[in-house]
């Protein structure tokens, strides 16, 4: 009913806009925006462009158009296997790690008492910290000499536990890193999941005495898994691009140890001044995140929709 | 459902108290570090008691820093001036960019806003440096490069999706028929837009704002490659701090505590607005 009386405001909307400016009214107004997205396009297709090019900064006399052979050369490249390697190691370690710890913070956290809330607000801090000064904290607290946290190793018997400079444990220093910065973006999509759970069934589960693993697994999981997809596909993103932690605690090394995607892309870039092999690389890291996130925005549109009831 | 069971509450008492932990502590750590000497600092085992030192804050704020390598200058407060300098614009920007644009995808449906919208967002997930490098290349042939035109120009690319998608969402919340009864009363649209739209959507604009401005100052990566010394933000200023030879270690702490006190702050102050903000794509350092 709402929608016919909607309909006829509209037809009898004042005669001043003329016909004309009301349509171009929507251009106008996103205007900016679309100038916006031009000028990411434009970089955009220029770095595929490069991909395709011999091109490097020192020799531009060698510049010139060089087909898919910056892509077939990685074939063969064992630092190209090793980023690709690394890269994903990193991610899957991230992911997995903050999505366990995430969800059982958000399970400690569940009942809305004033405690639980404050506690939720508190784990925001680390979230909201630049992630290249969350990782220079950590630097400070794994220095051999004064940090605490070598110091609190040693208390267990390991010493000269070396963290990020020593090529076996810099993963899980980095790691570490990762999880004390995201883990509580994690927590925080899935507590506002489970509480936004309707309570029917866990009460009638209740009445019943059923389980409480039985619960957890065959209702609460269930019910949560839009949620936990989305929190994943989330931190999948920017877990796999990973650049600002990685480079503030080691710049990559120790050796190539921790050289990502976007870590090479750059020393490539402003080390080797080698633009195109910098270009493919970056292109084959945005296929990557391209079907993560189409998968991504299709899924977080059907949430989105569903919020607004179908609006 | 009820973990009233002891056993239950104690087990959930002491996994909270190690959350508390893993997740204060660094921050805490830091706060107590930035008020100690080098000495105090390199003590084993560390002392939780000791007698406080404002030295490294006042070092960092009049620029001079004794080092052993003899006397250094640093411009930690100009990086700092930057931070809030770059991103302030880039939010105010993105904001009189961005609100007319959300309310133009919210109120029309026309095909040109949807691909906007999408390309935005699917920005907002590809790599940043392969758009960056690019960039800094045409920056330097447009002559942009290192100034703060050109890096607030570049901030857009994280407040601008941000602030669309969030306030699109609020003006979608609200009814379009106080709009139209408005206009029926004889005003413009651009009347309807600011004096019904806009501040109904208030809360929305002050959230998706905030948190902007958040994700900017944090951002590292833009003004890594696009900034010179003088014009970097807090987030590169603080590494390049870091690497530079015979710094005091508290003077580093100190240095961190500086830069990341007010986002936390705008944090602590936002937090009912984070979790819906944050669940629109927004975390990117």
């Amino acid at each position: 009913m709402s929608m016919v009386q909607l309909s006829q405001t509209t037809n009898v909307l004042p005669r001043r806009t003329t016909r004309l400016r009301g349509r171009m009214l929507p251009y106008l107004l996103s205007l900016p925006a679309l100038l916006v997205c031009i000028a990411i396009l434009v970089p955009f297709v220029t770095a595929a462009v490069y991909s395709l090019q011999r091109y490097r900064l020192n020799l531009p006399y060698l510049r010139g158009f060089i087909g898919v052979d910056n892509y077939v050369d990685f074939l063969s490249d064992p630092a190209f296997w090793n980023t690709l390697r690394i890269s994903l190691t990193y991610t899957a370690l991230t992911v997995v790690l903050e999505l366990l710890l995430g969800l059982g913070i958000a399970l400690l956290l569940r009942r809305p008492t004033r405690f639980h809330n404050a506690v939720s607000i508190v784990l925001l801090l680390p979230l909201m910290t630049a992630p290249a000064i969350a990782a220079l904290m950590w630097k400070l607290m794994t220095n051999p000499s004064f940090g605490i946290l070598s110091y609190l190793v040693s208390l267990f018997g390991v010493h000269d536990f070396k963290w990020a400079s020593d090529p076996s444990s810099a993963l899980f220093t980095v790691v570490l890193v990762d999880m004390w910065v995201y883990t509580p973006f994690i927590m925080i999509l899935l507590l506002a999941g489970l509480r936004s759970l309707p309570r029917q069934p866990f009460e009638a589960a209740a009445l019943d005495g059923v389980p409480a693993s039985f619960v957890f697994f065959r209702i609460t999981l269930p019910m949560l898994a839009p949620y936990i997809i989305t929190a994943s596909l989330f931190r999948l993103l920017d877990s796999i691009q990973q650049f600002d932690i990685i480079y503030a605690m080691t710049q990559g090394g120790p050796g190539d140890r921790l050289m990502v995607f976007q870590v090479q892309a750059y020393l490539e870039f402003f080390q080797y001044t080698n633009v195109g092999r910098s270009a493919a690389l970056l292109m084959i890291l945005w296929l990557i995140t391209n079907i993560l996130s189409n998968i991504f925005i299709k899924n977080w549109l059907r949430l989105r929709a569903r919020a607004h009831g179908h609006a | 459902m009820d973990h009233s069971s002891l056993a239950g509450r104690i087990f959930r008492g002491i996994a909270l108290a190690l959350v508390l932990v893993f997740f204060m502590f660094p921050i805490v750590w830091i706060f107590l570090m930035s008020f100690q000497t080098n000495e105090q600092i390199l003590r084993i085992p560390p002392h939780i008691l000791f007698e406080p030192t404002l030295a490294n804050y006042q070092a960092l704020i009049s620029g001079q820093l004794r080092t052993t390598a003899g006397n250094l200058e640093i411009s930690f407060i100009r990086n700092l001036m930057n931070s809030f300098a770059l991103s302030s614009a880039a939010v105010v920007l993105a904001l009189l960019l961005g609100v007319p644009a959300a309310y133009a995808f919210a109120r029309f449906k026309f095909r040109l806003g949807e691909t906007i919208a999408f390309t935005l967002l699917s920005f907002r997930f590809a790599p940043p440096l392969l758009v960056l490098l690019p960039l800094s290349l045409y920056y330097q042939q447009l002559g942009l490069n290192d100034t703060y035109f050109g890096i607030v120009w570049v901030y857009q690319l994280i407040a601008l999706p941000l602030i669309l998608w969030i306030v699109r969402g609020y003006f979608e919340d609200i009814s379009p028929d106080i709009e139209h009864a408005y206009r029926l009363a004889g005003h413009s649209w651009r009347e309807a837009f600011t004096r019904i739209a806009v501040p109904l959507a208030g809360p929305g604009i002050a959230a998706a704002g905030l948190l902007s401005f958040i994700f900017c100052w944090n951002n590292f990566v833009f003004a890594l490659i696009l900034a010179s010394a003088d014009k970097q933000p807090v987030t590169v200023g603080a590494l390049a701090f870091v690497t530079a030879s015979g710094i005091q270690y508290g003077q580093i702490a100190a240095a961190i505590v500086l830069s990341v006190t007010p986002t936390l702050l705008l944090a602590l102050y936002a937090q009912r607005y984070l979790v819906e903000g944050l669940s629109l794509g927004a975390v990117k350092g």
